[in-house]
Formats: structure tokens, C-alpha cells, sequence
């Protein structure tokens, strides 16, 4: 087990040397020329050649490649072009709002797709069934910032209870701190910041996590099916166990095995998800900076940010593999290639 | 259940698979017939063939030029003259659904066909030699995978500029590591199978037992991967517009006239309504046949 989880966190070492050449090759090779983004249009070619020389966009491809791999290796990613700030304290003081965002779509998301789930297979072919699956198909085709629009006209536009952007008053901000508002609002006991912080997460932590939901809900019900079906569970019901019984302690345990997976997977898809719902909702998130980085040529930003969100992307996978090593004893380690 | 499975090439190469490879068709008649089953597929398939034929003859509906401004006529809500209002600069948000139609189909379509044709050609080759071409190709694909594709898309946008060409190409590229993986996976699961290996005995070329052998018995799965993956395409193509990445103004694309008519959320939602409805009832659509198509293809999915 232990040779297994050392080999897979060997293997993401190239990976992840890939995803930096990748995104490397897209910023700086393809990209056109920063620097009059940047200064503006009516720099002249002599500023800019100073500016590109200060920021060593002179020096070789390899060069710069070369630096950006060891400064990540140290936690350097650069500083950004605009703001002069090292990119990394730019993100980290992003984080926990994507974090905290993602966390709270992924709860939603798995809370309610298991319970639709179990609920439609339970009732299979019922008119909850149908509904439920309806949703579920509704929730996949529906793309998340019409989600987060039509959610801010129904409620911040037409009924006024919640807010449409941004994470939390100005005015009941919590200073320092982790950066999650909801512990540290929690922790300073502001009942009143929390509530506003809480507030302010439901529009986007609905919208980022319902194709997530639908994801999970017909997975669950799929898979509940599947283990209905099963022998030990006829064999349970012929020893007279209740139907609440079979289904809550035999099929239920079994059933999520694979749902774990996929809310794993959801949860690494969200991040991407994140980037939209941050747009829509003004959530001071790592998405929304993405944007508009690359929007205004940063590529040290974005580089750090793609590399830092990749990163997360493996390992969350990598934990997936490992956690549903453990649920499914069935998995041998030697067999499984990377 | 295993009976049926018998039947099924992918899994029992035997004179069936052979005499099925002669005739390709017939493995689709076989999906045909078991999608016209299907409601819901067929919906789907109804609502695509309404929407291609928007796309095709959209120019004799539409009652207005979708790209020409009014200003005296911004911001009118629906009514017997304009169906859906009209956006901020005047124009009539029908005929702009209408029009943006064609745009999301070719982009959908097109960027599905660059990552089907790429994604066949590296899956094929990675499954086929195995080795160090394979571990170097599957390596790659894990590289890009390990970057979410929206936030991939993005960024090639950005290097590449706005404009529908350019969203085919960014969107296309991202998706090329699944039909690699899928074909892959697949060809690995039938290249040790005797006909394969018959084909191989009697001297044929290697392309020619990929294209004439192994690929005729994945295309299935390629098929309902590739109906699946248009849904995702028109939606990355929307996201990319509402995030202004995508289209050249004044060009009616759905994301994008989401995009611009944000500001506009409060005072005229009706703007924000339309172009979303149209993206969801799209790839919608694409879902229901997908989802009818794997059905059709695999009878344990069936069961349920």
C-alpha cells in the first residue's frame, strides 16, 4: 500500500513538469508579445524592450522556463506585471474563498444527489423517480453562469433575500485570520458576519454544485440499483429484515463505494466549475483573478495559478484512487497501472 | 444479461465478428433499432434535427438583421413585434437565438471533429504499438487532463485571440485526451483477439488492421463519447463567449450575449433568459441521444 502511494506520488512528478511546459508553451510561446498590453499601446518599442528586459522575456525559452520551474520548486512563482506582488501571496490570499466555495457546492452537491438518488432507486419508476431524473438531466445540461444568473434574478432581483455578489459586507469583513469567513467569523463569534458570510455562499455554492448533484444522483441511483439486485440483498430480505433495514444498512454501504469516486471527481471538476460561478457571483476567488489575468496578458499569474490549480487537480485524483482502494478491498494495488 | 452480451463484437470476436466486420452497418442498424425504443432518445433526436434545420434555413426566419443595431429600440421587452425584446444596442434577441444556432452547432460540431479525429489517431497508435510510444502519448493526455478544460480553453483562447475558428480549435484540443483514452482503452481490449491476429498473419499493413479491423469494432463507443461530447463543446463554446473570450462582435453567439447583457441583469432579465434557454435545450438534446445511444449499445445500462 504504501509502495503504491509512493509510486503514484513519484509519477505525478512529470505530470506536473508537463503541465508547466504546457502552460508555459501557451503563455509564452503562442501568446502574443505582453508588453504593450501591458504599458499600453502607446508605449514606445525602446520602453517596451525595457520593460520585457526587466521582466526576462529577452532571455531565451529555455532560459525562462528553466527559471520558472526552479523558482516553483521554491515557492517563487514570479510577480505579477501589474500589481508587483509576488504571484504566490496573490494567490494565497485567493484560496480560501475558492476552497471555501468549492467545499460548500461539493456538500450541497453530495447531500442532496445521494439522498435524490437513493430516494429514485428505492422508488424506481415512481413520479420522484421521474422528477428526480428529470432534474438531474436538467442539471447537466444547464450551463453553471445561466444557473448563477437566472438564481440572482430570482432571488437577489425579484425577492430580495439573498445577496448577488461578492462574499461578504465590507463592513463585517473579519480581519486576518485563515481567510475561510466562515471560521473566522465563527471563531471571533460574530454571529452577524457569519450569517452574512453564510448568506452570501448559497447563490454560488448552488450554482457551482448543481451539475455536480445531477452527476452524483445518477450515479447513486445507478449504483443502488446495480446492488439491489444483488443476491446478499434477496438473501436479507428473505431473512425478514425491513425494507428501510436492507436499504439503509446492506445496499447503502455497498452502493456508495463508486459514488465516492465520483464526488471525489467532482470535486477536482469544481475547480474548474469555479472559474465561471466566481465570474457571475464577483466571489473574490482564485477563478475570477484567472480570468482576468489572462484577460490582461499577467502570465506570471497565470502560470502560477494553473500550475497551483493542477497540482490540487492530481492530488485530490490521486486521494480518489487511494480512498477507494480502501472501500473496495477487491482492488489490488500491483495490478493497477497509474 | 450474458446472453445478450454474446452477441456483442467487443467482447466475443468469433465468425459473428468476422461477419459483422463485413458488413459495418449492421452493428448500427442493431443501435438503431434499440434507440427508436427509446423515447427520451428520440426527443433528443427531434430537438437536434429542429435545431440543424434552424441553422441551415435560419436566414429566411429571421424577421430582423440579427446584427444590425437600433438604439431607439434598445431594451424593448417581448412583444407581438419582437418575440424574445431586444438587447442593448436594439437588436432583436429572436432573430440573434436564431442565428446563434448555426454558430453553436458548427463550433460543437466541428471542435468535436478535431478532438475525434486527433483523439482516434493518438489513441489508436498508443494502443496498437504499446511500449514507449504508448507511455509517452498516454503521458501527454495525463498532462492535459491534469488541467481542468475550461480553464485550458481559456487559456488557449487568450494565446490564440477571439473568434469562432479559434474557440473550434481551443475547444477541440482539450478534449482530445478522452477520445484518446477511450480509444485506447478499447483497441488494447480487442488487439489480442484472434481475428486481429489473423489479419496480422496473412501480412496486412498496420494502418490497415487499425482502420479496417480494430476501429469498426470501437466505433460505438466513439459514437455515444462523441454525441456526449458535442453537449460539452456547445457549452465550453458559451463559456468561453459569456466570459468575452469567444466570438467577434457583432456575431450572435448564445454565451456571449449572455456575457454582454450581465450589466443589464436587473433591469432587463428577459435579455439573460432567452440565449441561456437555448444553450440548455441544445446540449439538452445532445444529452438525451447520447445517454439513449449508450443505452442502445450496452444492455446492462438497459436493464435500469
Amino acid at each position: 500500500m504504501v509502495k503504491y502511494i509512493v509510486k503514484r506520488i513519484l509519477m505525478l512528478i512529470p505530470v506536473l513538469l508537463g503541465v508547466s511546459i504546457i502552460v508555459f508553451l501557451i503563455m509564452r510561446v503562442f501568446s502574443p508579445d505582453p508588453a504593450p498590453i501591458v504599458l499600453g499601446q502607446h508605449a514606445t518599442v525602446a520602453a517596451a524592450n525595457q520593460w520585457r528586459e526587466a521582466n526576462g522575456l529577452n532571455l531565451p525559452l529555455y532560459i525562462q522556463f528553466f527559471n520558472f520551474v526552479k523558482g516553483a520548486l521554491t515557492g517563487d512563482l514570479g510577480t505579477s506585471y501589474y500589481t508587483k506582488t509576488p504571484v504566490m501571496s496573490e494567490i494565497m490570499a485567493r484560496f480560501p474563498a475558492t476552497i471555501e466555495l468549492a467545499v460548500a457546492a461539493i456538500l450541497f452537491a453530495s447531500v442532496f444527489g445521494i439522498l435524490i438518488g437513493v430516494i429514485s432507486a428505492v422508488k424506481k419508476n415512481s413520479i420522484f423517480d421521474n422528477a428526480g431524473m428529470f432534474l438531474a438531466l436538467i442539471g447537466v445540461s444547464m450551463p453553471i453562469f445561466w444557473l448563477g444568473i437566472l438564481l440572482i434574478i430570482l432571488f437577489a432581483g425579484t425577492w430580495h433575500l439573498l445577496p448577488s455578489g461578492g462574499r461578504i459586507d465590507p463592513l463585517l469583513q473579519p480581519m486576518g485570520g485563515t481567510g475561510f469567513y466562515l471560521l473566522d467569523t465563527l471563531a471571533s463569534g460574530d454571529m452577524e458576519a457569519f450569517g452574512d458570510a453564510l448568506r452570501h455562499l448559497i447563490l454560488p455554492a448552488l450554482a457551482l454544485g448543481m451539475s455536480s448533484m445531477a452527476i452524483i444522483t445518477r450515479m447513486t441511483r445507478s449504483s443502488m440499483l446495480d446492488t439491489l439486485n444483488q443476491d446478499y440483498i434477496r438473501t436479507a430480505r428473505a431473512k425478514g429484515i425491513s425494507e428501510h433495514k436492507v436499504v439503509s444498512h446492506h445496499a447503502l454501504r455497498n452502493a456508495m463505494i463508486p459514488v465516492t469516486t465520483v464526488i471525489g471527481l467532482q470535486l477536482g471538476s469544481l475547480l474548474g466549475g469555479a472559474v465561471l460561478t466566481e465570474t457571475v457571483f464577483s466571489w473574490p476567488g482564485i477563478g475570477n483573478y484567472t480570468v482576468q489575468c489572462i484577460l490582461k496578458s499577467d502570465f506570471p499569474v497565470v502560470q502560477g495559478v494553473v500550475l497551483l490549480i493542477a497540482c490540487v487537480f492530481v492530488l485530490i485524483n490521486l486521494l480518489v484512487d487511494i480512498v477507494y482502494a480502501f472501500l473496495d478491498p477487491r482492488i489490488k494495488f500491483s495490478r493497477k497501472e497509474g | 444479461m450474458k446472453q445478450k452480451k454474446a452477441v456483442r463484437p467487443q467482447t466475443e470476436p468469433s465468425a459473428q465478428a468476422v461477419a459483422l466486420l463485413e458488413k459495418p452497418e449492421s452493428q448500427f442498424k442493431e443501435m438503431w433499432d434499440s434507440l427508436r425504443e427509446n423515447k427520451a432518445a428520440v426527443l433528443g433526436l427531434i430537438i437536434i434535427a429542429f435545431l440543424a434545420l434552424v441553422a441551415l434555413i435560419g436566414p429566411f426566419l429571421m424577421p430582423f438583421d440579427p446584427d444590425q443595431s437600433n438604439m431607439s429600440q434598445s431594451f424593448r421587452w417581448p412583444d407581438g413585434t419582437h418575440w424574445f425584446g431586444t438587447d442593448q444596442l436594439g437588436r432583436d434577441i429572436f432573430s440573434r437565438i436564431i442565428s446563434g444556432a448555426r454558430i453553436s452547432l458548427t463550433v460543437g460540431l466541428s471542435a468535436v471533429a478535431i478532438s475525434l479525429v486527433v483523439g482516434v489517431v493518438l489513441g489508436s497508435i498508443a494502443g496498437y504499438r504499446g511500449g514507449k510510444t504508448d507511455t509517452v502519448i498516454m503521458r501527454v493526455m495525463d498532462m492535459m487532463l491534469a488541467i481542468p478544460s475550461i480553464l485550458l480553453a481559456i487559456a488557449f483562447m487568450a494565446a490564440l485571440g477571439k473568434g469562432i475558428d479559434k474557440a473550434v480549435i481551443a475547444i477541440g484540443l482539450v478534449s482530445i485526451p478522452e477520445y484518446a483514452r477511450i480509444v485506447r482503452g478499447c483497441i488494447l481490449s480487442v488487439k489480442e483477439n484472434d481475428y486481429v491476429q489473423a489479419a496480422r498473419v496473412i501480412g496486412n499493413r498496420n494502418s490497415r488492421i487499425i482502420f479496417k479491423h480494430i476501429l469498426p469494432n470501437v466505433m460505438s463507443s466513439i459514437v455515444v463519447r462523441a454525441t456526449l461530447g458535442i453537449s460539452t463543446a456547445v457549452l465550453d463554446t458559451a463559456a468561453l463567449g459569456f466570459l468575452g473570450l469567444g466570438v467577434q462582435p457583432p456575431a450572435a453567439e448564445w454565451g456571449d450575449m449572455l456575457g454582454r447583457a450581465r450589466g443589464f441583469i436587473f433591469t432587463a432579465p428577459y435579455t439573460l433568459i432567452f440565449p441561456g434557454v437555448a444553450i440548455t435545450v441544445t446540449v439538452l438534446a445532445f444529452n438525451l441521444l447520447g445517454d439513449g445511444l449508450r443505452d442502445a449499445l450496452d444492455p446492462k445500462s438497459r436493464k435500469n
